[in-house]
């Protein structure tokens, strides 16, 4: 007979509180995400992110790239020797410091005086970021290609610069492809921090809408939930990609 | 000997690789329309030497003449004066991102400014002289090791050099392979290509070959007619090579 009692009493508790929870959470939803629009405030976040995330990478990529050519022509031809030096303590420069603190002082330092779009900002700031990374991906890339292929190329007339730009550069592009999507992952990810310059991109914008709500858990959960499936669709494509590019040159 | 004009002058040529010295003073002359041989141990200095000849080596000390131009001269365009010299390499190093066309029309399109269609209609009358032009659009690791030694080859005809290059072109190719190249280059010579040939096939070297070099400790010790130089050798050093090789 107790052990009845105690079981109808306590499936009813249970109950109510599965009510109960379940009655805070659509609200906690409408508040968060329905009222006032704000899921909106959340996809011009997204916007903001991707802008910066995408236009940093290109940036990265280019950059990269000329630090890359720079640093393996210094240690293939010797050539390039002051450039060199200064590739690499650009790179040592990037790497040993948080991408936060570069964000800061290139907004309140380097352009402390002018007027630039603060999404502009995040793009220099990232993309010099990621350039340092990308270089040394590229690097490793180009090092990797076979010395016979550069000569083959000088062997037939090719410069220096069009035997990197038609031969070697674009094995070593297909070789570094998977660590270079990485690399913008990271990026991606990295980006989430550009609320420091007032910037409100995906991670501000949820913060915004958990200190009006004062709830933290949708707000911070959702934005988490959309970087991890962009993470994943990211890796997915990367995944595809590189299976394609294995097929069309065995 | 029937000569044309000299078309490679060689004086004085040295190379080191620190204490090593690959090439010890090397003087000679590569004229047009012969097939010149290299032979000699390993080691001896024969691909520092043809290596040389394009500046792919920076010699040490000494000229490179090739057409009255002095390649070791930085002066010098060198890239201009690759064009005229077509290299063959023991690894084949054709590009493995590109077709077996895209291959051979890359450098003629971008360094003889050809329209793609003189660029094709060039690189399929190559291929078809090797017995390839079926391959075109195969990437070169669809290619046997025999294919792709004669795509290198005629991946460098299609620049229409005065001389080509060859550094052990047969070597790292299975023994069935090493005879369909062969007789590419064969064809080459009959066609009246200068050519300079690192060989270890000393069966093609006396059949094919105006003159045959003999090298050891990076000098050229002996040289001579095919048929002198292999049925007459003067130096013991090459007579304990023959020995070995033949
Ligand atoms: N890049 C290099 N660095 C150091 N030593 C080298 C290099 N290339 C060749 N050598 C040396 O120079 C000598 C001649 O080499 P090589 O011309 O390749 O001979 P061969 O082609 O006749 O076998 C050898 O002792 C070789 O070890
Ligand atoms: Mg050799």
């Amino acid at each position: 007979m107790i052990a009845a009692i105690d079981i109808g009493a306590w499936f009813e508790t249970i109950y109510a509180w599965l009510q109960n929870a379940w009655a805070n959470l659509s609200s906690d939803f409408y508040l968060n995400f329905i009222k006032e629009d704000r899921w909106k405030f959340l996809v011009r976040g997204l916007g903001v992110t991707l802008e910066v995330a995408f236009f940093a990478a290109i940036a990265g990529i280019v950059l990269g790239a000329l630090l890359a050519i720079i640093r393996t022509t210094a240690d293939k031809a010797g050539r390039l020797r002051f450039l060199n030096w200064l590739a690499k303590l650009y790179i040592t420069v990037v790497r040993g410091t948080p991408v936060v603190v570069q964000l800061l002082i290139i907004n309140f330092v380097i352009f402390s005086s002018a007027f630039i779009d603060a999404v502009i900002v995040a793009i220099i700031a990232f993309g010099l970021n990621s350039a340092a990374y990308v270089a040394e991906v590229f690097r490793s890339g180009i090092m990797s290609i076979d010395e016979g292929q550069f000569e083959a190329g000088r062997s037939l007339g090719f410069s220096y610069g069009q035997t990197m730009l038609y031969i070697v550069m674009p094995q070593a592009f297909k070789n570094v492809l998977p660590a270079l999507a990485n690399e913008f992952i990271t990026l991606l990810k990295e980006t989430s921090v550009s609320g420091y310059i007032g910037l409100i991109d995906l991670t501000k914008a949820g913060d915004i809408i958990r200190s009006r709500t004062f709830s933290a858990f949708f707000p911070l959960i959702a934005v988490a939930l959309v970087y991890l499936i962009m993470v994943v669709v990211l890796s997915a494509g990367v995944t595809r990609l590189e299976r394609r590019l294995r097929n069309g040159a065995r | 000997m029937a000569q044309g004009n000299p078309l490679i002058e060689v004086v004085g040529l040295k190379k080191y690789f620190g204490e090593v010295h690959a090439l010890d003073d090397i003087t000679e002359t590569i004229y047009e329309g012969e097939v010149v041989a290299v032979i000699g141990p390993s080691g001896s200095g024969k691909s520092t030497f043809l290596r040389s000849l394009n500046l792919l080596e920076t010699p040490t000390a000494g000229h490179v003449r090739m057409e009255g131009v002095d390649i070791t001269d930085p002066k010098t365009d060198i890239d201009m004066l690759r064009q005229k010299m077509g290299m063959v390499f023991q690894q084949f190093n054709l590009f493995p991102h590109m077709t077996i066309l895209k291959n051979l029309t890359l450098a003629p399109m971008k360094l003889q400014k050809l329209s793609e269609a003189d660029a094709n209609a060039r690189a399929m009358a190559l291929l078809t002289r090797v017995g390839l032009a079926d391959r075109a659009g195969a990437y070169p690791a669809q290619l046997s090791g025999g294919q792709k030694q004669r795509i290198a080859i005629v991946r460098a005809l299609a620049m229409q050099p005065d001389v080509m290059l060859f550094d052990e072109p047969t070597s790292a190719l299975d023994p069935e392979m090493v005879g369909e190249v062969l007789e590419v280059m064969r064809n080459l010579a009959c066609d009246g290509m200068t050519m300079v040939v690192v060989t270890h096939e000393m069966g093609f070297a006396r059949e094919v070959a105006s003159r045959v070099l003999f090298m050891d400790g990076g000098r050229i010790v002996e040289q001579n007619t095919p048929q002198e130089l292999f049925e007459h050798p003067k130096s013991e050093r090459l007579k304990s090579f023959l020995a070995k090789v033949l």
